[in-house]
């Protein structure tokens, strides 16, 4: 049990140590958001997962933390996106965007 | 039936955070009420005599189908940050798709699913809309990139949404 729990630690740490590296090497702001909303989602499961392996009184606690971490995270995300698509300079290398459609253009922007 | 979804969800999360004991089951009660009073117009979901049905559903159909999503999505992403040439791995974009399913949560779920899954990230919902980032655009038309990416979500939450 307690093995499967520091098993189940190390994945989650990992997958923090993938996200990082993804913000620090990703080319541009959406991509990089990308990379921290996946990896840090994953990785705070496997890791309460793993404290719930060595402490199975607090499991019901740990999936409500789940539970609020699983619907938390895509929408701050999203917000995130949303809010640098309306007041950074776009990245120069997208192929299609259909955003412009629903906020007219950059001079609607915040900036 | 407003009031008592609010307090039913209140006093469920009081009690998974706080254990069960005499003290506890009474304060959480007063307190979820209490929020319940103020809370209960900003909310606007609802539960009946299928909720426990639907749930079973979301719970053994969807959240299996969810986790490996996630997995493989977290794989994905682990594949292009630790290949030496990242560039070549992106075709960035933002891509609109349209989906059939009907009701906020139900979008809300399916916006969360598809920023969770490989290399899409949900970035607003006008209507039956979603606009969706994606790191590398596959479909030429909208309805090749929607069999990509919400098909296969679409189908099992039609089924606990109707």
């Amino acid at each position: 049990m307690e093995i499967a729990s520091y098993i189940f630690m190390t994945i989650g740490g990992l997958f923090y140590l993938l996200g990082g590296l993804g913000i620090l090497r990703m080319p541009d702001t959406f991509n990089r958001i990308q990379a921290g909303t996946k990896a840090t989602t994953l990785g705070a499961f496997t890791l309460l997962i793993g404290i719930g392996f060595n402490n199975p009184e607090w499991f019901p606690k740990l999936l409500l933390i789940i539970v609020f971490i699983a619907f938390a995270n895509p929408i701050g995300s999203s917000a995130l996106a949303k809010a640098s698509y309306k007041s950074c300079d776009l990245p120069d290398n997208l192929v299609q965007d259909d955003l412009i459609d629903l906020f007219g253009g950059k001079e609607d922007g915040l900036n | 039936m407003k009031y008592v979804a609010t307090f039913l969800v209140l006093f469920v999360s009081y009690i998974a955070l706080a254990g069960i004991n005499v003290q506890e089951l009474l304060l959480g009660a007063i307190v979820s009420a209490i929020l319940t009073v103020i809370l209960a117009k900003h909310v606007n979901y609802t539960i009946d005599y299928r909720f426990p049905v639907k749930l079973l559903v979301f719970i053994f159909a969807y959240l299996p189908l969810f986790v490996w999503q996630l997995v493989l999505s977290n794989l994905a992403v682990a594949r292009i940050v630790l290949s030496p040439r990242i560039k070549k791995h992106l075709n960035p974009g933002f891509v609109k798709i349209s989906t059939d399913l009907k009701g906020d949560f139900a979008k809300l779920t399916l916006a969360n699913s598809i920023t969770l899954t490989p290399g899409t990230l949900s970035v607003d919902i006008d209507g039956n809309d979603i606009y969706i980032h994606t790191v590398y655009i596959k479909g030429e038309t909208p309805e090749e990139n929607r069999k990509n990416i919400s098909a296969k979500f679409e189908k099992v939450l039609g089924v606990v949404f109707k």
